[in-house]
């Protein structure tokens, strides 16, 4: 496999249809690789459950089930870390809009707790949109600030 | 696998036993649709012990939110007992530990419905 300059192998690349079976799918799928890369228990958990919210993010609330729009599940393991990196192609939104789900009025709303618990559980996330179409989120997560 | 959902009655609390995931999809629908039977058939005092759930993902923390408003505006009461470490990290983060009533043991959590 391939390493870029900063040592970082692409693990996977791979287009995924917007079906929840795709979360699924991704969510085992890095968890493969993390395990490879080392991560212990506690922390597959918590970076499996970031790439469900991610993905769930994308199918539901980005393509909105969309058979014409599609989800890329990108992986990068790099020394002592993974970095993944989960795109819809919906109609993107702006983070300052979404309500923060930890404010008194929002505590007993339905939803909006997905990118908390992204950012909860990974070291760096980083959510942008991506020209006109789509949404990207890169999560990265280290195996020193795990202790692996 | 995904969740699975067994009633009994203590007294006059009713212990819902939930095991495997509360995600979205099957999971949560069907966790909803079970609370929401029950507060529709005059269950005022349910406990929802999650001593065997594995996973819950921000799907079923809202069904949970959302069972929690339902039986609570019906005049009841939902609390939970036997979480384990994962889902008190999950009420922690989402500060859900602020509005859940939850015991450690069963004993205590039946207790607290007199």
């Amino acid at each position: 496999m391939a390493e870029n300059q900063a040592g970082e192998k692409v693990r996977i690349d791979e287009i995924l249809p917007s079906e929840l079976e795709s979360v699924d799918v991704a969510e085992e799928t890095v968890i493969g690789i993390a395990t490879e890369a080392g991560f212990p228990e506690d922390e597959l958990h918590r970076i499996g459950m970031a790439v469900r919210e991610a993905m769930v993010n994308a199918v539901v609330h980005g393509n909105r089930y969309s058979a014409r729009k599609k989800v890329r599940l990108r992986v990068l393991e790099g020394p002592g870390r993974i970095e993944i990196t989960i795109g819809d192609e919906g109609e993107g939104f702006e983070m300052e809009t979404v309500p923060d789900p930890l404010s008194e009025e929002n505590l007993l709303r339905h939803s909006g707790r997905g990118l908390l618990l992204i950012q909860a559980f990974m070291d760096a996330v980083d959510v942008k949109k991506v020209g006109n179409v789509g949404t990207e989120i890169k999560m990265v997560k280290r195996l020193s600030a795990s202790g692996g | 696998m995904s969740v699975k959902l067994t009633t009994r009655q203590v007294g006059d609390v009713t212990v819902i036993d939930a095991s495997g995931r509360i995600t979205l999809g099957e999971g949560a629908s069907h966790f909803r649709d079970t609370i929401r039977d029950l507060a529709g058939k005059g269950h005022k005092k349910l406990l929802l012990n999650l001593g065997d759930v594995s996973y819950i993902d921000s799907s079923g923390i809202g069904e949970m939110v959302s069972s929690f408003a339902t039986v609570t505006n019906g005049g009841g009461s939902l609390k939970l007992v036997g979480l384990n470490k994962r889902v008190k990290d999950l009420l922690q983060i989402t500060k859900l530990y602020t509005v859940f009533e939850a015991f450690d043991d069963e004993a205590t959590a039946l207790r607290s419905f007199a």
